[in-house]
Protein backbone atom coordinates (compact mmCIF):
# COMPACT_ATOMS: atom_id res chain seq x y z
CA UNK A 1 0.00 0.00 0.00
CA UNK A 2 1.55 3.47 -0.84
CA UNK A 3 1.39 5.96 1.93
CA UNK A 4 -0.83 8.51 2.26
CA UNK A 5 0.00 11.97 3.07
CA UNK A 6 -1.10 15.30 3.62
CA UNK A 7 1.07 16.83 0.86
CA UNK A 8 1.39 20.61 1.58
CA UNK A 9 -1.07 20.47 3.87
CA UNK A 10 1.05 21.37 6.87
CA UNK A 11 3.85 23.92 7.16
CA UNK A 12 6.83 25.05 9.20
CA UNK A 13 5.44 27.99 10.43
CA UNK A 14 7.95 29.02 12.86
CA UNK A 15 12.20 27.83 13.70
CA UNK A 16 14.58 29.24 15.69
CA UNK A 17 18.23 27.91 16.76
CA UNK A 18 19.56 29.23 20.48
CA UNK A 19 22.82 28.86 22.06
CA UNK A 20 25.36 26.85 19.31
CA UNK A 21 28.01 26.11 20.42
CA UNK A 22 29.00 26.42 24.03
CA UNK A 23 26.38 27.56 27.14
CA UNK A 24 27.73 26.95 30.94
CA UNK A 25 24.85 27.24 33.69
CA UNK A 26 22.56 26.16 30.71
CA UNK A 27 20.53 23.25 31.25
CA UNK A 28 18.93 20.80 28.15
CA UNK A 29 15.76 21.84 29.09
CA UNK A 30 16.01 25.43 29.40
CA UNK A 31 18.71 25.71 25.87
CA UNK A 32 15.49 23.96 24.61
CA UNK A 33 12.82 25.90 26.37
CA UNK A 34 14.30 29.15 24.98
CA UNK A 35 14.81 27.66 21.07
CA UNK A 36 11.05 26.80 21.69
CA UNK A 37 9.99 30.33 22.85
CA UNK A 38 11.65 32.06 20.71
CA UNK A 39 10.47 29.53 17.44
CA UNK A 40 6.96 30.14 18.87
CA UNK A 41 7.89 33.68 18.66
CA UNK A 42 8.81 33.77 14.52
CA UNK A 43 5.64 31.76 14.02
CA UNK A 44 3.81 35.27 15.22
CA UNK A 45 2.41 32.51 17.56
CA UNK A 46 2.12 32.71 21.46
CA UNK A 47 2.86 29.77 23.89
CA UNK A 48 -1.33 29.00 24.77
CA UNK A 49 -1.76 28.55 20.80
CA UNK A 50 0.85 25.25 21.37
CA UNK A 51 -1.81 22.15 21.80
CA UNK A 52 1.14 19.09 20.64
CA UNK A 53 4.57 19.21 22.07
CA UNK A 54 7.45 17.03 20.33
CA UNK A 55 10.29 16.22 22.14
CA UNK A 56 13.65 13.75 22.35
CA UNK A 57 16.00 14.77 25.46
CA UNK A 58 19.42 13.18 25.51
CA UNK A 59 19.11 12.98 29.22
CA UNK A 60 15.34 12.56 30.21
CA UNK A 61 13.19 9.87 29.33
CA UNK A 62 9.86 11.29 30.72
CA UNK A 63 11.29 14.52 28.83
CA UNK A 64 7.31 14.65 27.40
CA UNK A 65 6.43 15.47 30.56
CA UNK A 66 9.34 17.78 31.87
CA UNK A 67 8.59 19.83 28.93
CA UNK A 68 5.03 20.33 29.39
CA UNK A 69 6.01 21.02 33.07
CA UNK A 70 8.21 23.67 32.19
CA UNK A 71 6.19 25.90 29.52
CA UNK A 72 2.79 25.40 31.54
CA UNK A 73 1.67 23.97 28.81
CA UNK A 74 -1.04 21.06 29.13
CA UNK A 75 -1.19 19.59 25.54
CA UNK A 76 -3.72 17.98 24.30
CA UNK A 77 -0.67 15.13 22.34
CA UNK A 78 2.73 14.73 23.57
CA UNK A 79 5.43 12.26 21.78
CA UNK A 80 8.46 11.53 23.31
CA UNK A 81 9.85 8.82 20.77
CA UNK A 82 13.71 6.98 20.99
CA UNK A 83 14.38 6.61 17.58
CA UNK A 84 17.30 8.78 17.94
CA UNK A 85 18.84 11.76 15.59
CA UNK A 86 15.68 10.89 13.26
CA UNK A 87 13.74 11.34 15.79
CA UNK A 88 12.42 14.92 15.17
CA UNK A 89 11.77 14.16 10.82
CA UNK A 90 9.51 11.28 12.60
CA UNK A 91 7.82 13.39 14.64
CA UNK A 92 7.08 15.90 11.65
CA UNK A 93 5.59 13.20 9.84
CA UNK A 94 3.21 12.74 12.82
CA UNK A 95 3.10 16.41 13.47
CA UNK A 96 1.40 16.90 9.95
CA UNK A 97 -1.10 13.36 10.24
CA UNK A 98 -2.62 14.84 13.61
CA UNK A 99 -2.63 18.33 11.98
CA UNK A 100 -4.50 17.47 9.06
CA UNK A 101 -6.67 15.17 10.53
CA UNK A 102 -7.72 18.18 12.95
CA UNK A 103 -6.38 16.20 15.77
CA UNK A 104 -4.23 19.28 16.85
CA UNK A 105 -3.91 22.86 15.72
CA UNK A 106 -0.23 23.96 16.72
CA UNK A 107 3.19 21.38 17.31
CA UNK A 108 6.07 22.71 18.73
CA UNK A 109 8.93 20.27 18.25
CA UNK A 110 12.02 20.99 20.12
CA UNK A 111 15.11 19.77 20.76
CA UNK A 112 18.37 20.64 23.37
CA UNK A 113 21.42 19.42 25.02
CA UNK A 114 24.71 21.06 26.75
CA UNK A 115 26.44 17.85 26.02
CA UNK A 116 29.25 20.10 25.97
CA UNK A 117 29.39 22.38 28.65
CA UNK A 118 28.14 18.81 30.73
CA UNK A 119 31.54 17.06 29.77
CA UNK A 120 30.09 14.55 27.06
CA UNK A 121 28.17 12.73 30.03
CA UNK A 122 25.49 12.02 27.70
CA UNK A 123 27.27 10.44 25.42
CA UNK A 124 26.93 7.21 27.85
CA UNK A 125 23.60 7.07 28.40
CA UNK A 126 22.88 4.34 25.24
CA UNK A 127 25.59 1.34 24.84
CA UNK A 128 25.31 -1.55 22.68
CA UNK A 129 23.63 -4.55 22.92
CA UNK A 130 23.81 -7.50 24.76
CA UNK A 131 24.99 -9.58 21.69
CA UNK A 132 27.79 -6.74 20.56
CA UNK A 133 28.73 -5.33 24.16
CA UNK A 134 31.24 -8.49 25.35
CA UNK A 135 33.36 -7.37 22.29
CA UNK A 136 33.80 -3.77 23.15
CA UNK A 137 32.84 -2.06 20.52
CA UNK A 138 33.02 2.19 21.18
CA UNK A 139 29.30 2.72 20.76
CA UNK A 140 28.15 4.17 18.71
CA UNK A 141 31.38 5.03 16.66
CA UNK A 142 32.65 1.83 15.78
CA UNK A 143 29.26 0.56 14.01
CA UNK A 144 30.22 3.61 11.92
CA UNK A 145 33.85 2.21 11.32
CA UNK A 146 32.74 -1.47 10.39
CA UNK A 147 30.44 0.28 7.70
CA UNK A 148 33.10 2.53 6.39
CA UNK A 149 35.67 -0.30 6.31
CA UNK A 150 33.10 -2.10 4.11
CA UNK A 151 32.27 0.43 1.67
CA UNK A 152 35.87 1.05 1.47
CA UNK A 153 36.46 -2.72 0.61
CA UNK A 154 33.61 -2.94 -1.75
CA UNK A 155 33.87 0.24 -3.03
CA UNK A 156 37.27 1.78 -3.22
CA UNK A 157 36.00 4.39 -1.06
CA UNK A 158 39.46 6.25 0.52
CA UNK A 159 39.72 8.37 3.61
CA UNK A 160 41.12 11.25 0.92
CA UNK A 161 37.09 10.41 -0.11
CA UNK A 162 35.94 10.34 3.90
CA UNK A 163 37.99 13.62 4.49
CA UNK A 164 36.27 15.33 1.76
CA UNK A 165 32.90 15.41 3.63
CA UNK A 166 35.07 16.73 6.57
CA UNK A 167 36.56 19.56 4.51
CA UNK A 168 33.31 20.64 2.63
CA UNK A 169 31.29 20.59 5.82
CA UNK A 170 33.83 22.93 7.08
CA UNK A 171 33.98 25.11 4.11
CA UNK A 172 30.35 25.92 4.26
CA UNK A 173 30.83 26.30 8.46
CA UNK A 174 33.55 29.06 7.24
CA UNK A 175 31.07 31.62 6.07
CA UNK A 176 28.18 30.92 8.61
CA UNK A 177 28.88 33.09 11.89
CA UNK A 178 26.68 30.85 14.04
CA UNK A 179 28.93 27.99 13.46
CA UNK A 180 31.13 26.31 16.53
CA UNK A 181 34.05 25.05 14.26
CA UNK A 182 35.59 27.22 11.67
CA UNK A 183 39.18 27.84 10.38
CA UNK A 184 41.43 26.58 8.21
CA UNK A 185 41.30 22.69 7.68
CA UNK A 186 43.58 20.91 4.96
CA UNK A 187 43.27 17.46 3.42
CA UNK A 188 46.67 16.26 5.44
CA UNK A 189 45.33 17.36 8.86
CA UNK A 190 42.12 15.02 8.24
CA UNK A 191 44.53 12.56 7.04
CA UNK A 192 47.20 12.76 9.58
CA UNK A 193 44.45 12.75 12.72
CA UNK A 194 44.94 10.55 15.33
CA UNK A 195 42.97 7.18 14.57
CA UNK A 196 39.95 6.31 16.65
CA UNK A 197 38.60 3.09 15.22
CA UNK A 198 39.63 2.20 12.29
CA UNK A 199 39.03 3.86 10.16
CA UNK A 200 37.57 6.52 11.36
CA UNK A 201 39.54 9.44 12.74
CA UNK A 202 38.88 12.12 14.73
CA UNK A 203 38.39 14.15 11.75
CA UNK A 204 35.74 11.92 10.10
CA UNK A 205 33.63 12.30 14.05
CA UNK A 206 31.13 15.22 14.34
CA UNK A 207 31.72 18.01 17.16
CA UNK A 208 30.52 17.44 20.87
CA UNK A 209 28.80 20.85 21.18
CA UNK A 210 25.96 22.49 23.12
CA UNK A 211 22.82 23.80 21.02
CA UNK A 212 18.97 23.94 20.98
CA UNK A 213 16.52 23.98 17.85
CA UNK A 214 12.77 24.41 17.71
CA UNK A 215 10.04 24.49 14.84
CA UNK A 216 6.32 25.03 15.34
CA UNK A 217 4.07 23.09 12.40
CA UNK A 218 0.57 24.04 11.87
CA UNK A 219 -1.64 23.62 8.55
CA UNK A 220 -0.63 25.81 5.67
CA UNK A 221 -3.63 27.84 5.54
CA UNK A 222 -3.38 29.37 8.23
CA UNK A 223 0.66 29.61 7.94
CA UNK A 224 -0.07 31.67 4.99
CA UNK A 225 -1.45 34.55 7.59
CA UNK A 226 1.46 34.61 9.85
CA UNK A 227 4.13 36.75 9.37
CA UNK A 228 6.81 34.53 8.17
CA UNK A 229 6.78 32.83 4.63
CA UNK A 230 5.16 29.26 4.92
CA UNK A 231 7.19 25.95 4.57
CA UNK A 232 5.03 23.30 3.65
CA UNK A 233 5.65 19.82 4.55
CA UNK A 234 5.57 17.73 0.77
CA UNK A 235 6.59 14.34 2.35
CA UNK A 236 7.92 12.82 5.57
CA UNK A 237 8.93 8.87 6.18
CA UNK A 238 10.38 7.28 8.32
CA UNK A 239 11.88 3.24 8.06
CA UNK A 240 13.64 0.86 10.77
CA UNK A 241 15.72 -1.76 9.17
CA UNK A 242 17.57 -3.03 12.27
CA UNK A 243 19.14 -1.50 15.60
CA UNK A 244 22.61 -3.29 15.86
CA UNK A 245 24.96 -2.72 13.06
CA UNK A 246 25.79 -6.58 12.87
CA UNK A 247 22.18 -7.10 11.83
CA UNK A 248 22.30 -4.75 8.72
CA UNK A 249 22.02 -7.60 5.87
CA UNK A 250 25.07 -5.17 3.97
CA UNK A 251 25.91 -2.46 6.03
CA UNK A 252 26.93 -0.23 3.34
CA UNK A 253 22.93 0.27 2.70
CA UNK A 254 20.91 1.71 5.11
CA UNK A 255 16.44 2.06 5.23
CA UNK A 256 17.65 5.93 4.51
CA UNK A 257 17.10 4.03 0.56
CA UNK A 258 13.17 3.19 1.73
CA UNK A 259 12.77 6.36 3.97
CA UNK A 260 13.79 8.95 1.23
CA UNK A 261 11.98 7.37 -1.20
CA UNK A 262 8.94 7.28 0.12
CA UNK A 263 9.14 10.63 1.11
CA UNK A 264 9.86 12.05 -2.55
CA UNK A 265 7.03 9.99 -3.77
CA UNK A 266 4.81 11.77 -0.98
CA UNK A 267 6.07 15.01 -2.03
CA UNK A 268 6.30 14.07 -5.85
CA UNK A 269 9.40 15.12 -6.66
CA UNK A 270 12.91 13.24 -7.52
CA UNK A 271 16.54 13.69 -6.26
CA UNK A 272 17.42 16.06 -9.29
CA UNK A 273 14.47 18.43 -7.86
CA UNK A 274 15.68 19.29 -4.80
CA UNK A 275 18.00 21.85 -4.88
CA UNK A 276 20.03 21.63 -1.34
CA UNK A 277 20.33 18.31 0.83
CA UNK A 278 21.01 18.33 4.50
CA UNK A 279 21.89 15.12 5.86
CA UNK A 280 22.76 14.24 9.41
CA UNK A 281 26.53 13.40 9.35
CA UNK A 282 27.41 12.50 12.93
CA UNK A 283 30.67 10.54 10.95
CA UNK A 284 32.05 11.56 7.45
CA UNK A 285 30.91 8.28 6.40
CA UNK A 286 27.06 9.41 7.06
CA UNK A 287 27.13 11.62 4.05
CA UNK A 288 28.46 9.62 1.15
CA UNK A 289 26.35 6.71 2.36
CA UNK A 290 22.97 9.13 2.41
CA UNK A 291 23.93 10.42 -0.73
CA UNK A 292 23.95 6.84 -2.28
CA UNK A 293 20.86 6.02 -0.53
CA UNK A 294 18.90 9.06 -1.13
CA UNK A 295 19.38 8.73 -4.84
CA UNK A 296 21.89 11.67 -5.42
CA UNK A 297 24.44 9.38 -7.08
CA UNK A 298 24.87 5.53 -7.58
CA UNK A 299 25.46 2.78 -4.69
CA UNK A 300 29.39 3.01 -4.11
CA UNK A 301 30.25 6.28 -6.18
CA UNK A 302 29.31 8.15 -2.99
CA UNK A 303 32.95 8.46 -2.00
CA UNK A 304 34.17 9.99 -5.72
CA UNK A 305 30.92 12.48 -5.44
CA UNK A 306 32.26 14.28 -2.67
CA UNK A 307 35.14 14.38 -3.56
CA UNK A 308 34.63 15.91 -7.15
CA UNK A 309 33.56 18.62 -5.10
CA UNK A 310 29.86 18.57 -5.42
CA UNK A 311 28.52 19.11 -1.95
CA UNK A 312 30.73 21.57 -0.85
CA UNK A 313 30.33 25.37 -2.04
CA UNK A 314 30.07 25.99 -5.35
CA UNK A 315 28.44 22.39 -6.21
CA UNK A 316 26.34 20.76 -7.88
CA UNK A 317 24.59 19.60 -4.50
CA UNK A 318 24.52 22.13 -2.05
CA UNK A 319 25.16 19.74 1.23
CA UNK A 320 24.69 20.90 5.00
CA UNK A 321 25.16 24.23 4.29
CA UNK A 322 25.24 25.58 7.60
CA UNK A 323 28.48 23.22 8.31
CA UNK A 324 27.00 20.14 9.42
CA UNK A 325 27.28 18.11 12.92
CA UNK A 326 30.80 17.99 11.53
CA UNK A 327 31.82 21.77 11.69
CA UNK A 328 28.15 23.79 12.56
CA UNK A 329 27.22 21.91 15.82
CA UNK A 330 25.62 18.64 17.26
CA UNK A 331 25.37 18.61 20.87
CA UNK A 332 24.16 14.79 20.64
CA UNK A 333 21.10 14.70 18.53
CA UNK A 334 21.22 16.45 14.92
CA UNK A 335 18.25 16.06 13.29
CA UNK A 336 16.64 19.32 14.28
CA UNK A 337 19.09 21.37 13.19
CA UNK A 338 18.90 19.74 9.84
CA UNK A 339 15.27 20.18 9.43
CA UNK A 340 15.83 23.81 10.31
CA UNK A 341 18.46 24.62 8.12
CA UNK A 342 16.58 23.40 4.92
CA UNK A 343 13.57 25.37 6.38
CA UNK A 344 16.03 28.39 6.29
CA UNK A 345 17.22 27.87 2.99
CA UNK A 346 13.59 27.55 1.53
CA UNK A 347 12.87 30.73 3.48
CA UNK A 348 15.90 32.87 2.09
CA UNK A 349 16.97 33.33 5.17
CA UNK A 350 20.35 30.96 5.56
CA UNK A 351 23.66 31.80 6.36
CA UNK A 352 24.93 30.76 3.18
CA UNK A 353 21.84 30.99 1.16
CA UNK A 354 21.62 29.54 -2.21
CA UNK A 355 19.81 30.73 -4.82
CA UNK A 356 16.38 29.81 -6.05
CA UNK A 357 15.53 27.16 -2.93
CA UNK A 358 12.30 25.68 -3.96
CA UNK A 359 12.40 21.54 -2.67
CA UNK A 360 14.86 21.07 0.00
CA UNK A 361 15.35 17.76 1.88
CA UNK A 362 16.62 16.73 5.40
CA UNK A 363 17.93 13.52 6.39
CA UNK A 364 18.13 12.07 9.82
CA UNK A 365 19.56 9.62 11.19
CA UNK A 366 19.42 7.60 14.96
CA UNK A 367 21.05 4.81 16.58
CA UNK A 368 24.32 3.28 14.90
CA UNK A 369 23.15 3.48 11.18
CA UNK A 370 19.69 2.41 12.28
CA UNK A 371 16.69 4.66 12.39
CA UNK A 372 16.43 6.50 9.20
CA UNK A 373 13.84 9.35 8.67
CA UNK A 374 13.69 11.88 5.31
CA UNK A 375 11.71 15.20 5.01
CA UNK A 376 11.04 16.95 2.04
CA UNK A 377 10.17 20.79 2.25
CA UNK A 378 8.90 23.19 0.06
CA UNK A 379 8.15 26.73 -0.91
CA UNK A 380 4.46 27.90 -1.47
CA UNK A 381 5.70 27.50 -5.34
CA UNK A 382 5.56 23.85 -5.06
CA UNK A 383 1.85 23.86 -3.76
CA UNK B 1 11.52 -24.29 29.65
CA UNK B 2 13.78 -21.48 29.11
CA UNK B 3 13.21 -18.50 26.59
CA UNK B 4 15.39 -18.67 23.31
CA UNK B 5 18.62 -16.63 25.11
CA UNK B 6 19.08 -18.94 28.15
CA UNK B 7 18.53 -21.33 25.58
CA UNK B 8 21.27 -20.25 23.45
CA UNK B 9 23.27 -19.32 26.34
CA UNK B 10 23.42 -22.47 28.51
CA UNK B 11 24.70 -24.39 25.29
CA UNK B 12 27.41 -21.69 25.22
CA UNK B 13 28.46 -22.82 28.36
CA UNK B 14 29.12 -26.01 27.29
CA UNK B 15 30.89 -25.15 23.99
CA UNK B 16 28.28 -25.63 21.93
CA UNK B 17 27.05 -22.69 19.11
CA UNK B 18 23.48 -22.93 18.77
CA UNK B 19 21.11 -20.95 15.87
CA UNK B 20 18.53 -20.92 14.64
CA UNK B 21 16.40 -21.98 11.24
CA UNK B 22 13.24 -20.70 10.15
CA UNK B 23 11.48 -23.07 7.40
CA UNK B 24 12.59 -20.91 4.36
CA UNK B 25 16.15 -22.52 5.48
CA UNK B 26 17.41 -18.72 6.66
CA UNK B 27 19.19 -19.11 9.58
CA UNK B 28 18.65 -16.86 12.78
CA UNK B 29 20.99 -15.01 14.96
CA UNK B 30 20.33 -13.70 17.35
CA UNK B 31 17.94 -16.33 19.13
CA UNK B 32 14.83 -15.34 19.13
CA UNK B 33 11.11 -16.79 19.32
CA UNK B 34 9.53 -16.83 15.39
CA UNK B 35 11.09 -16.07 12.78
CA UNK B 36 11.79 -13.00 11.38
CA UNK B 37 8.78 -11.45 9.85
CA UNK B 38 6.76 -13.96 10.46
CA UNK B 39 5.30 -16.17 13.49
CA UNK B 40 7.05 -19.35 12.10
CA UNK B 41 8.60 -21.83 14.42
CA UNK B 42 12.37 -21.86 14.44
CA UNK B 43 14.36 -25.10 14.46
CA UNK B 44 17.54 -25.12 16.63
CA UNK B 45 20.83 -26.88 15.49
CA UNK B 46 24.05 -26.83 16.14
CA UNK B 47 26.48 -24.55 13.70
CA UNK B 48 29.70 -25.60 12.45
CA UNK B 49 31.28 -22.42 13.75
CA UNK B 50 33.30 -22.24 10.19
CA UNK B 51 32.97 -18.39 8.40
CA UNK B 52 34.73 -15.45 7.25
CA UNK B 53 35.05 -11.95 8.59
CA UNK B 54 32.58 -9.54 6.96
CA UNK B 55 34.42 -6.23 8.03
CA UNK B 56 36.57 -5.26 10.91
CA UNK B 57 37.92 -2.09 12.79
CA UNK B 58 40.63 -1.94 15.23
CA UNK B 59 39.94 0.30 18.11
CA UNK B 60 42.72 3.00 19.12
CA UNK B 61 44.08 2.47 23.27
CA UNK B 62 46.34 5.08 24.81
CA UNK B 63 49.40 3.39 24.52
CA UNK B 64 51.25 1.25 25.61
CA UNK B 65 48.37 -0.86 25.50
CA UNK B 66 48.25 -2.69 21.91
CA UNK B 67 44.89 -1.76 19.67
CA UNK B 68 42.10 -4.40 20.10
CA UNK B 69 39.66 -5.17 17.51
CA UNK B 70 35.76 -6.34 16.38
CA UNK B 71 34.57 -7.57 13.90
CA UNK B 72 31.46 -8.95 11.80
CA UNK B 73 31.63 -12.51 11.18
CA UNK B 74 29.79 -14.30 8.37
CA UNK B 75 28.87 -17.74 9.64
CA UNK B 76 28.91 -20.27 6.66
CA UNK B 77 24.94 -21.41 7.67
CA UNK B 78 24.07 -17.44 6.57
CA UNK B 79 23.97 -15.46 10.24
CA UNK B 80 26.17 -12.79 11.10
CA UNK B 81 27.26 -11.79 14.55
CA UNK B 82 29.49 -9.35 16.29
CA UNK B 83 32.88 -10.73 17.55
CA UNK B 84 36.62 -10.57 17.48
CA UNK B 85 39.31 -13.03 15.77
CA UNK B 86 42.24 -14.47 18.37
CA UNK B 87 45.77 -14.40 17.08
CA UNK B 88 45.69 -11.81 14.15
CA UNK B 89 47.48 -8.71 14.21
CA UNK B 90 46.69 -5.35 12.32
CA UNK B 91 48.95 -6.76 9.06
CA UNK B 92 47.05 -10.36 9.22
CA UNK B 93 43.21 -9.61 9.80
CA UNK B 94 41.77 -8.72 6.76
CA UNK B 95 37.75 -8.76 5.10
CA UNK B 96 37.09 -12.23 3.65
CA UNK B 97 39.88 -14.55 6.22
CA UNK B 98 37.98 -17.87 6.98
CA UNK B 99 37.50 -18.24 10.74
CA UNK B 100 36.48 -21.05 12.88
CA UNK B 101 34.62 -20.55 16.07
CA UNK B 102 35.84 -21.44 20.05
CA UNK B 103 34.18 -20.51 23.15
CA UNK B 104 36.33 -18.85 25.90
CA UNK B 105 35.11 -20.53 29.51
CA UNK B 106 37.65 -18.21 31.52
CA UNK B 107 35.88 -14.88 32.00
CA UNK B 108 32.85 -13.53 33.61
CA UNK B 109 30.86 -15.65 30.75
CA UNK B 110 31.23 -18.18 28.26
CA UNK B 111 32.59 -15.59 25.26
CA UNK B 112 32.36 -16.72 21.26
CA UNK B 113 35.49 -15.92 19.69
CA UNK B 114 36.86 -17.07 16.43
CA UNK B 115 40.33 -17.99 15.50
CA UNK B 116 41.61 -18.24 11.59
CA UNK B 117 42.35 -20.98 9.83
CA UNK B 118 43.83 -22.20 6.29
CA UNK B 119 41.25 -21.52 2.94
Amino acid sequence: MADTFPRGRTAIAGLATFGIGEMPGWTSMELTAQAALLAVADAGLTLPDVDALFICQPDDFFAGMSFAEHLGLQPRYTDNNRTGGSAFMSHMAVAAMLLDAGYIDCALIAYGSNQRSNGGKLATKITSNQWDAPYAPLFPLTSYALATARHMHEYGTTREDLAAVALAARAWANTNPDAFARGPLTLEDCLSARMISTPISVRDCCLVTDGAAAIVMTRTDRARDLPKPPVPVLGAAAATWWNSIAQAKDVTVTAARESSARAMAMAGVSPSDIRTAQLYDAFTINTILFLEDLGFCPKGEGGRFVSSGAIAPGGTLPVNTNGGGLSYCHPGMYGLFAIVEAARQIRGEAANQIDAVDVALAHGNGGTLSSQATVILGSVATL
Amino acid sequence: MTGPEAHWRAALAEGRLLLQRAPDGSVVFPPRLAAPGSSEALEWFEASGRGSVYTLSWISRKPPAEPYHVALIDLDEGARLMSRVEDVTPETLRIGMKVEAFVEQGGEAPLLLFRPVED
